[in-house]
Parts: structure tokens; C-alpha cells; sequence
């Protein structure tokens, strides 16, 4: 299986999680052969360190809703 | 004149029996019980027994109010002299003093009977309409990308809820589309920012807030534009207006409603600390999954080799080498048993046979005799005096002349005579 540009990164955390737990899901389900086992779990170890990752360099993004529509920079 | 002051139908009270009558009159009035006086609080005080005194007036008259002690624990720091008020309570007399006077146990600020009552008009006409109907609440995202917000951009509810958002998930975006949250102005611009976050942000969700304040204050959330505008918007909305104990109408036609702002921002987002316990338990269980999944392959690879080496043509041959060597057992046996009969016959033959050996006889002291021609003799009649003979013994062959013949006597029946 040829790897893809490594969509993994690109997930927000919502996405990830919906991802592992349909690798879970998959792991549970008795795959059919050893390499689809190992590449499950290899992408459910890189779904897990990017969910780690995001939480810890989550940092809340706030902005302004103007009155055109634009979004602005808060100053708090 | 007097002649009326001597009747004795007359009756003549003390002071105390009047006042005691009035008292008795007015406290069993229905009408003076239960009743809500509105009119401005002066004269306040609160000596040290606790209890609360004040006069209401209006312009034309005025009433003494007592707030006692029990009541007094609750409503204290609350009035203040030239307060408008609607005070709740039954009239009675304060027999020493001659006075009737109003022994409040409840109150609110004036004109609130009238929101009460246009709040209780309204809440009832958008029920009717189904604007608050459970099936109208849409379930909120659990984990929101972008979290529109409706307050002032200066209030502490904006703060509060931003440093929740912090601690619990600073994962999401916020849009602050802000508005005036009191005032004659808060509801058109309340309404505005639901309307603007929809159109240009669409949020995963909505929050309207605002901090605690009077009643008053937090009128904007119950006015009908506000409370159909959060109806109508198309992200779910929760409300966090005032403090726990504030119901508004948007409360009710939001799609979830939490008790203040902070709450709100609780109930839109995970806790990140969760989440990252989760994760870890994840963790555990895809190792445990793939490391039963190495097992099971295992096991059925040690099955395979089994019946493979079953199969195989090794064990073919090794089923026939096992044929070969049980063959070849059976044939050890077979030979052991016939050859060792055999060997046992051909010993007691050989024995019997050594028996006959010329060599065994000539052990045992007898030589046997030959002429010279090597004929056996076993007769006198075989020789001659003076031919040569040989007799062979044990250890080798004697060779002599015959040099005297005797006959032996041999009767008939084989005998010696």
C-alpha cells in the first residue's frame, strides 16, 4: 500500500477521533491478514500522537465578527 | 347637653380596647391580608433588634412598614431610601402607638409586577406557537470547531467565558459577534449579531449571554425579537442569561440552556483533560487489540506449520521409514525366533555328532589301526605277522610290525566265551 501524503496532520481533533475509532472498530472486527492489522494499528498510533499533539498546542483562537461580515482581530 | 353622656346604653372604651378593636377589625379584614403596596421607601432603618422599619409614600399619603427580623435576613441591603418598590405583606396595628402599619415579608422593584406580567403573556403566546417545543432543540456539536458568541465585547460574561474555553478546550475557534445586552438598543442588536453569525460565520453553535443583573436589565433576553431570532437561528444556540436563578425567554427557545455564561461555555465544549484520558485508554486498548490479533495470528501459523508437516513429503517418508522399521522388527523377530530353533537343533546335533568323531574316541585312550595300504583294520584277519601297521592315537600315529595274531574267541550270539 503506497502511503498518501500523510492526510493524518491535516485532521482536526473531532476528525482524528471519528478516525481512530473507526480503526478500533476495524482492529475489533478481525481483519482479514497480518499486514492490514499492522497498518491499522500503525495509523491508529499516528491518529493517537496527532489527537496528543493538538491538545497540547491548542491555543483558542478568538476574532470579531464586524458589522460587513469581515472577521477581526479582538483586542481584549 | 349632658343628658346623652348619662345614658347608660353608652359604652366607653380605654384606649387599649379600641385600639384592640381596630386591630382585631383590621387584622380579620381579607382584604387587608396577602396584599402588594407600591410607593416609595424612606425613613429606613434597622436598629439592632434586626427588625426593619421604613415609611412608604406616595405623593399624597403615607403608611409604616415593619420588616421583621425573620423576613429582614433576606431582604436586607437590598432597599435603600427613595426606592420605588411594590412591597408584599398584611396590615395589622401596633397597639401602643395607635398606628396601623403594613408588616411587609416580601417585595420587588416597582413595574415588575407589570414585566411579570407581560413575560407570563408572551412565554404563553410562543408556547402556543410551538416556539418552545422539546422537538424543536437540536442536539449541540460535542466537540465545536468554530463557537459563535452574542454578548458585549466589554462584559465580564465575554471574559468568563473565553477563560473556560481556555481551560477546557482551547481546540475551538471563537467569533465574538457583539451587541449591546441592555438597554432600549440590546434586543435590535442582539438580534443583529444571531442574524450576521449565521450568514457570514456559521458557527457549530451559539452562545447568547450575559451576566447577572436586575431584572431589568436582562429584559433585552425576554423581548420577542430576541427569543424568535434565537428560535430561528440555524446554529444550536445555548443560553447563559444572568445568574441560576434567571429564567428568561430565550432560556426557553434556545436549545439548551445553561444557568450563566461560564455554563454555557461548559456545556459547549469537552474537557480537553477528559479527552486526553480518553486518548490515553485508546491507547491501551488498540495495543491489547493488536497484540491479540499477533496471538491469534500466531497460534493459527503454529496450527498451519501442524498440518503442513502432516501433509508434507517428509512425513510421508517418515510414515514409511516408520512402516520400514516395523517391517524390519517384525522380521528380527521372525529371524530370531526360526534361526534360533534351528541353532538349538543343530547343537544337540552336534553334540550328537561329536560323539561319532574318531577324534573324540581317541581322546577318551582308544587308537585306531591302519595297514599300510591306510585301510581300517578291524580284523586279525587283515594282517600278517611281519607287515607293518599304524595305530593313530590322540597326539599322532605309532608305526609298528605285527609280530604276533591272537584270535579272540566270539560266540555266536555275539558273546565273549
Amino acid at each position: 500500500m503506497a502511503k498518501k501524503n500523510n492526510p493524518i496532520t491535516v485532521l482536526n481533533y473531532e476528525q482524528a477521533q471519528t478516525a481512530l475509532e473507526e480503526v478500533i472498530t476495524a482492529l475489533e472486527n478481525d481483519p482479514v491478514n497480518l499486514e492490514a492489522s499492522v497498518a491499522l494499528f500503525e495509523k491508529g498510533k499516528e491518529l493517537i500522537k496527532h489527537c496528543q499533539v493538538l491538545l497540547d498546542t491548542a491555543e483558542l483562537k478568538v476574532r470579531q465578527l464586524g458589522a460587513d461580515g469581515s472577521i477581526l482581530p479582538l483586542d481584549e | 347637653m349632658f343628658d346623652d353622656l348619662n345614658e347608660t346604653s353608652i359604652s366607653i372604651y380605654s384606649v387599649g380596647d379600641l385600639n384592640a378593636y381596630i386591630r382585631a377589625l383590621l387584622e380579620s379584614n381579607e382584604n387587608l391580608i396577602d396584599i402588594w403596596v407600591s410607593g416609595e421607601v424612606s425613613n429606613l432603618s434597622q436598629p439592632r433588634s434586626g427588625h426593619i422599619y421604613f415609611t412608604l409614600k406616595d405623593e399624597n399619603a403615607q403608611v409604616r412598614c415593619v420588616i421583621w427580623r425573620v423576613h429582614a435576613v433576606r431582604l436586607a441591603g437590598v432597599l435603600r431610601d427613595g426606592m420605588m418598590i411594590e412591597a408584599h405583606g398584611t396590615v395589622g396595628v401596633y397597639e401602643e402607638g395607635g398606628q396601623y402599619q403594613l408588616y411587609v415579608d416580601g417585595m420587588r422593584a416597582a413595574g415588575e409586577g407589570q414585566f411579570y406580567q407581560e413575560f407570563l403573556r408572551l412565554k404563553d403566546a410562543l408556547t402556543r406557537e410551538g416556539l418552545f417545543d422539546e422537538e424543536r432543540k437540536r442536539s449541540i456539536a460535542k466537540m465545536p470547531g468554530v463557537i459563535g458568541i452574542v454578548t458585549s465585547a466589554t462584559g465580564a460574561a465575554l471574559h468568563d467565558m473565553l477563560n473556560t474555553f481556555r481551560g477546557r478546550y482551547p481546540l475551538a475557534e471563537v467569533i465574538l459577534s457583539p451587541a449591546t445586552v441592555q438597554g432600549d438598543a440590546a434586543p435590535e442588536q442582539i438580534v443583529d449579531a444571531i442574524v450576521r453569525l449565521n450568514k457570514y460565520v456559521k458557527p457549530d453553535v451559539i452562545i447568547v449571554g450575559r451576566g447577572g443583573g436586575s431584572l431589568e436589565d436582562l429584559w433585552a433576553f425576554n423581548d420577542e425579537r430576541v427569543v424568535r431570532a434565537v428560535a430561528a437561528s440555524k446554529a444550536p444556540v445555548i443560553s447563559g442569561v444572568g445568574h441560576e436563578t434567571d429564567f428568561t425567554l430565550t432560556d426557553f427557545a434556545a436549545d439548551l440552556r445553561a444557568p450563566t455564561p461560564t455554563g454555557a461555555a461548559v456545556a459547549a465544549v469537552p474537557d480537553t483533560m477528559e479527552l486526553a484520558d480518553d486518548l490515553r485508554g485508546r491507547q491501551t486498548l488498540i495495543e491489547q487489540l493488536i497484540r491479540a490479533r499477533l496471538y491469534d495470528l500466531h497460534t493459527t501459523m503454529l496450527e498451519m506449520t501442524m498440518r503442513m508437516d502432516h501433509v508434507s513429503p517428509e512425513s510421508n517418508i517418515r510414515q514409511h521409514m516408520q512402516k520400514l522399521d516395523n517391517a524390519s522388527m517384525r522380521l528380527n523377530y521372525i529371524q530370531e525366533k526360526f534361526f534360533g530353533y534351528h541353532r538349538k537343533v543343530l547343537d544337540v546335533a552336534f553334540e550328537k555328532l561329536s560323539g561319532y568323531d574318531p577324534r573324540y574316541i581317541l581322546q577318551r585312550g582308544y587308537s585306531i589301526v591302519e595297514d599300510e595300504k591306510g585301510n581300517l583294520v578291524t580284523s586279525t584277519k587283515q594282517v600278517q605277522l611281519g607287515v607293518g601297521i599304524r595305530a593313530w592315537i590322540m597326539d599322532g600315529v605309532i608305526s609298528a610290525d605285527v609280530t604276533g595274531i591272537e584270535n579272540k574267541k566270539v560266540r555266536k550270539n555275539g558273546k565273549e566265551k
